[in-house]
């Protein structure tokens, strides 16, 4: 059973990592926090997909003498393709919090509504 | 070498084109490219559905790599249904959009609002075509980023909070499919549809196979608007720019229920999908999803969101045809898509050339309009018939599979949910009713004028697709009998 915990110790780390993203997002008013926690969310994904990679005992994939048991390459350059997605969408959030705060002059979620309520 | 393939080009073609488009300079031009392509990817797509109509599947290997190493695109009558009616909406809404968007975007920004444009559908045609559940991911990063990016361009500061909204419930939606492609991935070491098709009707019993399963369809059921993931949508269709309304309401949740449809019945082995609730969850949420917002359009103070929550309630009745897993269910589903957004795309365009002659899509502020604008008032009548599903439009086709879906499995209290879904869309659309004709407008108010010729005709064009399409259901109820016996066939 140790052995068990101990053994998926990187699976943990993705499941704490996945449930406190997914909290802030859910959780949070203020616009900035929010996208920090879909940023930690999405980072638990990205260490999920090289867990899955990863062969115990094997060396990063290169062909020459010597390496003969290889991690699995395709998951390290799907999450690239994945990490970039993410990049994008933390840019683009980041953007439209700052037009957001020009227009209403705040991040809070509760200070929008009320905002957008009054009118 | 490089072969012709219209899979290929569909996607490669506004790919290349989205950024010449946002170097070209401001003005008409942009428009006029954008437009070219839209127009030829119609093209594409009618050639590629007429290649595949007979259940015949074309598969194209990028960069020559054999499936299931290479990512591959593989189309049969479903995916080349979908393409057909993305890039028919983009073109029509194209030709339509000039004028709206001129009146909306600042000028130095039209170039980057086409290319966005162009990104968004190429998104959603990459999706359509490809079989590999990775790149299908991308692709539909792709079409949500670019669509964030239109949504927030709105004239109104909600546009950006509802582009945010978005944001944040779609990369959750999206990154839950990520999760759940891992776990199959770690299962199966494949991502190619058909590969997976086939290792996974081994491992059906599987937990991380079962969980993956779940991150997927709650993934997916979020880009879809499933009712209770549905609270991003009103906003969105609501303080959007125009034009981007009408292409989002005709086709964004209309890709997610294919994504729906080629996971559930295409990716996960049917001895799977059976051994989970999956069935019964789309039967409750699309019965209520149909109710509830079927209701809750009829109390809604502005035509933009009356519709927005009627396309909620559409998608309930999608769900519904998913539930049942029958030819005549599945039917349904994949024959409402298609009218669905034919009837969407009409009555948003049509609450579009109100909005530009009177400058809002509050019911108060329409008041009286139909005897000034009567074209687009009666287009607001047919495309609303066809939603109601009176006969004679195509509205009526999808209701009448999806009651005999419903009528086959002696499922009663469904049958009557759909005729009441009906009669309720009857009493919201009769508000939009009621207050163009039979409200007094405000007394210095200045009467409207009929909407612009380049408005109309795209509007007219739509309203006479709608009922065609109700009398000659060669094109949409064949071409789905024949994804419908792909579809279920695929694992057999």
């Amino acid at each position: 059973m140790t052995e068990f915990i101990l053994g998926h110790y990187n699976y943990w780390v993705v499941i704490l990592l996945m449930m406190t993203g997914f909290y802030i997002v859910i959780s949070r008013g203020n616009l900035i926090k929010k996208i920090a926690g879909l940023n930690i969310f999405q980072t638990s994904v990205f260490l999920l997909y090289i867990s899955i990679g990863n062969v115990s005992g094997g060396t990063t994939p290169i062909i020459a003498d010597g390496f003969t048991r290889h991690s699995n390459p395709l998951p390290y350059v799907l999450i690239l393709t994945a990490i970039v997605v993410g990049v994008s969408t933390t840019a683009l959030g980041l953007a439209l919090v700052v037009r957001i705060r020009e227009a209403y002059g705040t991040i809070e979620e509760d200070d929008i509504h009320r905002l957008d309520a009054s009118l | 070498m490089i072969e012709a393939s219209p899979s290929l080009l569909l996607v490669a073609i506004p790919l290349l084109a989205a950024p010449v488009t946002a170097l070209l300079p401001p003005g008409r031009l942009p428009w006029l490219m954008t437009l070219v392509i839209t127009w030829t990817c119609l093209a594409l797509a009618i050639w590629q559905l007429q290649v595949v109509a007979d259940g015949s599947v074309v598969s194209y290997e990028l960069g020559g790599w054999a499936p299931p190493w290479g990512i591959e695109y593989r189309v049969d009558a479903l995916n080349a249904l979908v393409a057909l009616i993305i890039a028919g909406i983009a073109a029509i809404t194209l030709t339509y959009a000039r004028r709206s968007v001129e009146r909306e975007i600042p000028r130095h920004q039209i170039p980057l609002f086409y290319a966005a444009f162009l990104l968004c559908m190429d998104g959603q045609l990459g999706i359509s075509q490809t079989g590999d559940v990775f790149n299908l991911f991308v692709f539909l990063e792709i079409s949500s980023l670019s669509s964030y990016a239109l949504i927030s361009l709105g004239q109104r500061r909600q546009a950006l909070t509802a582009a945010y909204q978005y944001l944040i419930m779609g990369t959750i939606g999206a990154t839950f499919l990520l999760i759940g492609i891992g776990l199959i991935y770690a299962e199966t070491g494949t991502l190619n549809m058909m590969d997976l098709n086939v290792r996974l009707a081994d491992l059906y019993s599987h937990r991380t196979v079962h969980t993956g399963f779940a991150f997927i369809v709650v993934g997916v059921g979020l880009k879809l608007a499933m009712f209770p993931l549905h609270l991003w949508l009103p906003n969105v269709y609501c303080y959007a720019p125009l034009a981007v309304t009408v292409f989002l309401a005709a086709t964004a949740t209309k890709v997610a229920v294919y994504i729906m449809l080629r996971m559930v019945f295409t990716v996960f082995p049917e001895s799977l999908v059976a051994l989970t609730p999956t069935g019964l969850v789309f039967l409750l949420l699309g019965a209520a999803g149909v109710l509830f917002a079927s209701v809750a359009a009829i109390y809604q103070p502005d035509a933009r969101r009356l519709l927005a929550y009627s396309s909620i309630g559409q998608i309930g009745y999608m769900l519904l045809g998913i539930s049942y897993g029958t030819a005549l269910g599945l039917t349904a589903t994949i024959v409402h898509v298609f009218n669905h957004a034919l009837m969407k795309a009409t009555l948003f365009m049509a609450i579009g050339a109100l909005i530009y002659r009177i400058g809002s899509s509050r019911l108060d502020r329409l008041a009286g309009s139909a005897r000034h604008m009567p074209w687009t008032f009666s287009a607001i009548v047919i495309a609303g018939l066809s939603l109601v599903g009176v006969p004679g439009t195509a509205g009526f086709i999808s209701k009448w599979y999806l009651l005999l879906a419903a009528l086959e499995q002696r499922d009663w209290l469904i049958a009557l949910v759909i005729l009441a879904g009906s009669l309720l869309a009857v009493a919201y659309l009769w508000r939009l009713v009621d207050a163009m004709v039979f409200q007094a407008p405000a007394a210095d108010t200045q009467p409207p004028r009929e909407a612009p010729l380049s408005m109309l005709v795209p509007i007219w064009v739509l309203v006479l697709a709608n009922v065609y399409f109700g009398l000659d259901t060669r094109l949409t109820v064949d071409t789905a009998t024949t994804a419908v016996r792909l579809l279920t066939g695929a694992g057999s």
